[in-house]
């Protein structure tokens, strides 16, 4: 079933469509992330302009969210305090974004930088878990790691302290701020959510209480996703609406399986799948780098 | 002499009654595309009138050209810097056609030479590109030989070196097809009349492509109201979330 996407200006398969957002719905009820990883590459290879893609994937990681948002707030897994003042710096992260998104589109480079980015942080994150997973597994050993403080010294060192209760944290706002702010910049320049950057970060660098952390991250990622929609429909005006759509419809119905599968598994096991996953994508786009293009030439409208 | 004074004054007219007219049409005045659009064929069809309706021992041939609106585009060349593809290179085209097609009833090359091919853009080969002057000429062929590829695997420019079927000498038709992704605007089919490497009769139509309902609605939309829009968006999204959660909520 061919369908006629207005902004992209080109037809697609609905179904195709309907099916990949499910596919990634399924991994993020899973998984607890966004899948806007997957959804902004997938989306580019399939032929979708890379700009529509970036941005019709921020709507679809708004509306993959709400449930998740729903479920831990019933929970009271949400940390309000520290999710608004993250989603303050995630504003300000995504208004900073689309400035550099228009500077990398004029000179040429935006597609070598989202490439560059996807391949670092997806390789990074995804070599990590991978190894988390296979210590989890018992298939590698290490040795006992050192007790860890608690409390990062950069970030206990910086100045006016506020106090989170939900978190259990007596810290700085300009932390989470500036967390906010870069997972900000990621949303406009990635079109992904960055749970996988802000869940690790929170527990790693502010030291949250782990019941909190997967809640506030995706309030987080809610707000700024959808004030990152609000940006790309004003300044690059590639949202499109139909492709969004399409993609939510899949990805709405395959988050709910995702979340009831994801009860049926061993969590190591889900780690490591998750981690292979992310490490496929970010060998596919650094191939995508080193290997001759289909399109040596590119055509940018004036 | 004053006979020959009116012989003169009427000799336009007589050697315009000595040629033959063209009477061509289109399958299609506008096209309009909508939600199922996946592309369209185009029929240009048309007749020759000969003078006196005889039909010369050697049959004129027909070359039909359809032009889509021109854009000034920036087409980037990607290099190989340091192992990595990137853009390196750059050219300006100010009136590249979005849409290109030439069809007719004999290789264009076998019909009219350079010259002729040239003014009239009879062929890919033919185009007027008008690259922003300054480039090198070596670097500019390489550009124009760029878009060319580019565009003709996109299906937006196309030659059909035979693609124009003349029945008895009079009636011409061709097909050409034209690509889901085509850029809306103005569209012209033009129509040679071409025998012994001159263009002896032309005509033109011009063909509307335009998004159409829904699609037009949203296409404007996403321009001229980009915040309610964008606010729509994240409407649907939050709505079509919540729907879900709520859906799946009551089920378990």
């Amino acid at each position: 079933m061919d369908i006629y996407l207005p902004i992209a200006g080109q037809s697609v398969n609905a179904l195709l469509i309907i099916l990949l957002g499910g596919l990634v719905g399924l991994l993020s009820g899973m998984f607890g992330v966004g899948g806007g990883f997957l959804t902004t590459p997938l989306l580019i290879f399939y032929g979708i302009p890379p700009t529509v893609a970036v941005a019709s994937a921020t709507t679809q990681i708004t509306g993959a969210s709400v449930s998740g948002v729903y479920a831990h707030m019933r929970r009271g897994g949400v940390d309000l305090k520290m999710g608004g003042v993250m989603i303050v710096g995630g504003a300000f992260g995504s208004l900073v974004g689309a400035g550099l998104f228009r500077l990398l589109q004029s000179s040429g480079q935006i597609d070598l930088v989202i490439g560059f980015l996807y391949v670092i942080l997806l390789g990074g994150i995804g070599a990590l878990m991978l190894k988390d997973a296979m210590v989890a597994l018992g298939w590698i050993k290490l040795e006992a790691p050192k007790d860890r403080p608690r409390h990062n010294r950069w970030v206990a060192g910086l100045p006016g302290r506020w106090r989170f209760y939900a978190s259990g944290l007596y810290l700085s706002p300009l932390a989470p701020l500036a967390l906010g702010f870069l997972a900000g910049i990621m949303t406009v320049l990635l079109g992904v959510g960055g749970g996988f950057i802000l869940v690790p970060a929170m527990i790693y660098i502010l030291g949250m209480a782990a019941r909190v952390v997967v809640g506030t991250s995706l309030v987080m990622i809610l707000a700024v996703s959808a004030v990152t929609t609000m940006i790309h429909a004003m300044t690059t005006q590639s949202v499109d609406i139909v492709l969004a759509a399409l993609l939510l419809v899949g990805g709405v119905i395959g988050a709910q399986y995702g979340a009831v599968l994801a009860t049926r598994l061993k969590p190591d096991y889900l780690r490591l799948a998750l981690a292979s996953i992310i490490l496929l994508v970010a060998i596919r786009m650094l191939l995508g780098l080193a290997w001759r293009p289909d399109e040596i030439f590119t055509v940018e409208y004036l | 002499m004053r006979r020959a004074l009116l012989l003169f004054g009427l000799a336009p007219l007589l050697m315009a009654q000595s040629q033959p007219r063209l009477v061509p049409d289109i399958s299609a005045r506008s096209i309009e595309i909508r939600y199922s659009f996946t592309g369209a064929q185009l029929l240009l069809f048309g007749a020759i009138l000969y003078p006196g309706g005889r039909v010369p021992s050697r049959p004129a041939d027909v070359i039909v050209v359809l032009k889509g609106p021109v854009q000034p585009i920036l087409l980037r060349e990607k290099q190989k810097i340091a192992g990595i593809w990137m853009n390196a290179d750059s050219n300006r085209f100010s009136s590249a056609p979005s849409f290109y097609a030439v069809a007719s009833s004999e290789p264009v090359r076998n019909l009219v030479d350079e010259r002729t091919a040239a003014i009239y853009e009879l062929g890919l080969q033919d185009l007027q590109l008008s690259t922003g002057g300054g480039a090198l000429p070596e670097k500019e062929r390489r550009f124009e030989a760029g878009l060319l590829d580019l565009r003709k695997r996109e299906g937006l420019f196309a030659e059909y070196p035979t693609g124009v079927e003349i029945s008895e000498g009079v009636l011409y038709r061709a097909r050409i097809s034209i690509p889901s992704q085509v850029p809306v605007g103005t569209y012209t089919a033009e129509t040679f009349l071409v025998a012994d490497g001159k263009v002896i009769a032309a005509a033109t139509r011009e063909i509307e492509i335009g998004k159409s309902g829904f699609e037009r609605f949203i296409a404007l939309a996403a321009t001229r109201h980009s915040f309610l829009y964008g606010l729509a968006a994240v409407i649907l999204s939050l709505g079509l979330g919540w729907a879900a959660a709520m859906a799946f909520r009551r089920r378990s």
